[in-house]
Formats: structure tokens, sequence, C-alpha cells
């Protein structure tokens, strides 16, 4: 079995804000990863009054880090093994069908449409335990180089 | 196909990533796509997956960078083409 820790070290985020556990699978068409929403969040103490739920805005973000910047890395690394990867959200489009609770765990399947002038478009869905839809939708990404001064 | 045939079509093409502020009437064959029709860099980039699409063509990488203005855009094409 692959070792993704090579990519799991490059992901730009820290908790409060990392939300990538596991990678299950990656390559050139895609990726599949997980994580369990801790009971603790930070974002549970205000959303909503004494009724914590996950926001849209953070299973969102759980999608992009797993399905868009975890790819973007590994596809990064592929064409170009010097240099780290910044990548920055440029579209998303999704659709909310069920909640996620505190301690729930969701699993991300991302599926590449392209990866063309370093613009990475993503069609992915996330899942909880059961497997049933929680959201699905279409995430794209600049992937540019660090320190780079291209817009 | 003739290069008005190219123009039209293009030009249907970049009317669709044109942001709200800018109308078709402003893309001109010498519209820079970027600073004067106001399109962003990542749109750029479906404009050339679309005229790809349409005109059966690959572009590569660097001409992308040389597809600055409507008329360069047309250019490019009409080359692919006729190749």
């Amino acid at each position: 079995m692959t070792n993704y820790k090579n990519i799991l070290e490059k992901l730009p985020y820290t908790k409060p804000f990392l939300f990538v556990d596991q990678l299950l699978s990656i390559s050139e068409n895609g990726v599949e990863g997980t994580y369990r929403f801790k009971e603790d969040e930070y974002f549970y103490e205000g959303h909503f009054n004494n009724r914590p739920v996950t926001p849209g805005v953070i299973l969102t973000e759980c999608m992009a880090q797993i399905g868009l910047v975890c790819l973007g890395i590994f596809l990064f690394s592929e064409k170009d093994t010097e240099g780290k990867p910044q990548i920055s959200l440029v579209s998303s489009q999704v659709d909310f069908l069920l909640p996620v609770y505190p301690g729930d765990t969701v699993k991300i399947i991302s599926e590449k449409e392209y990866f063309r002038f370093g613009k990475l478009k993503c069609k992915m869905k996330m899942l909880n335990a059961s497997d049933e839809l929680i959201c699905r939708g279409i995430i794209s990404g600049m992937v540019v180089l660090e320190a780079s001064s291209k817009k | 196909m003739t290069k008005e045939d190219i123009y039209a079509q293009l030009k249907s093409i970049i009317k669709i990533y044109l942001p709200e502020d800018v109308s078709v009437d402003d893309i001109g064959p010498e519209s820079h796509l970027i600073n004067e029709l106001n399109i962003n860099s990542s749109h750029l980039i479906d404009v050339v997956l679309d005229l790809e699409d349409a005109f059966d063509i690959e572009i590569k990488d660097d001409e992308l960078e040389a597809m600055d203005t409507v008329s360069s855009a047309l250019e490019i094409i009409q080359k692919k083409i006729n190749n």
C-alpha cells in the first residue's frame, strides 16, 4: 500500500482548519479520503445555538481539502517533483442533502474532470458512514508554484 | 471555415464567461481578454477548453499566454484549423 504521508505533509493547513484525516486512494483520475468531525470543533460552539451541526461552508472546505488540494498536490508532484504547489479555490457549486453532526465520519470521493493550464476541476461527493450522500458538487482551483507572482 | 465564422464562434464562447458588467457589444477584435473584458484567469482557461472542443484543436500551455486579445486568439485558432 502506498504511503500518502508525503501528500498530507504538504497540506498548508493545521488544526483547527485541517479537515483531512486519511487518504484511501489517489491516482491521476481522482482521490478518496476521510475526515471525522471531532466533538470539540470550534464552530460547533456557535453553529447552531445549543444544537451543533457542521456548517455547509466547512463541508465544502473539507471536500476542497481532500478532493482538490490533495489531488492537486499529487498531480503537481507527478509533473514537477521540485517546488511546493499552492492551490487557490476559484469556483464551487455544492448541493447539500444531509446534515453532519459532531463525531460523524465522512468520506469524500473526487473525480478529476480536467487538469489543464494549472486549473484543476473536480466533481465530488461526500458520503456518511452508511454510504448516504451528504453533499455533491463541482469545485475548481488554480495550482501555482509557491512564491510565484502569477495571479 | 471563414475568418468571420471563426470570429462569430469565438465571440459566442467568450460571451459565456463575461462578467456582468461587460456586455457582448464590448467584444472587439482588439479587446484584451483579461484587462478589457475582465475575464479572470480561471475563466480564460474555460474559454480555451471550449475553443478546443468547438474547433477540434489542441492548445498548448505557451499558446495560452499568447492568447491575450481576441485577434491573437483568432490567429492561433486559424493557424491550427489550417494545419
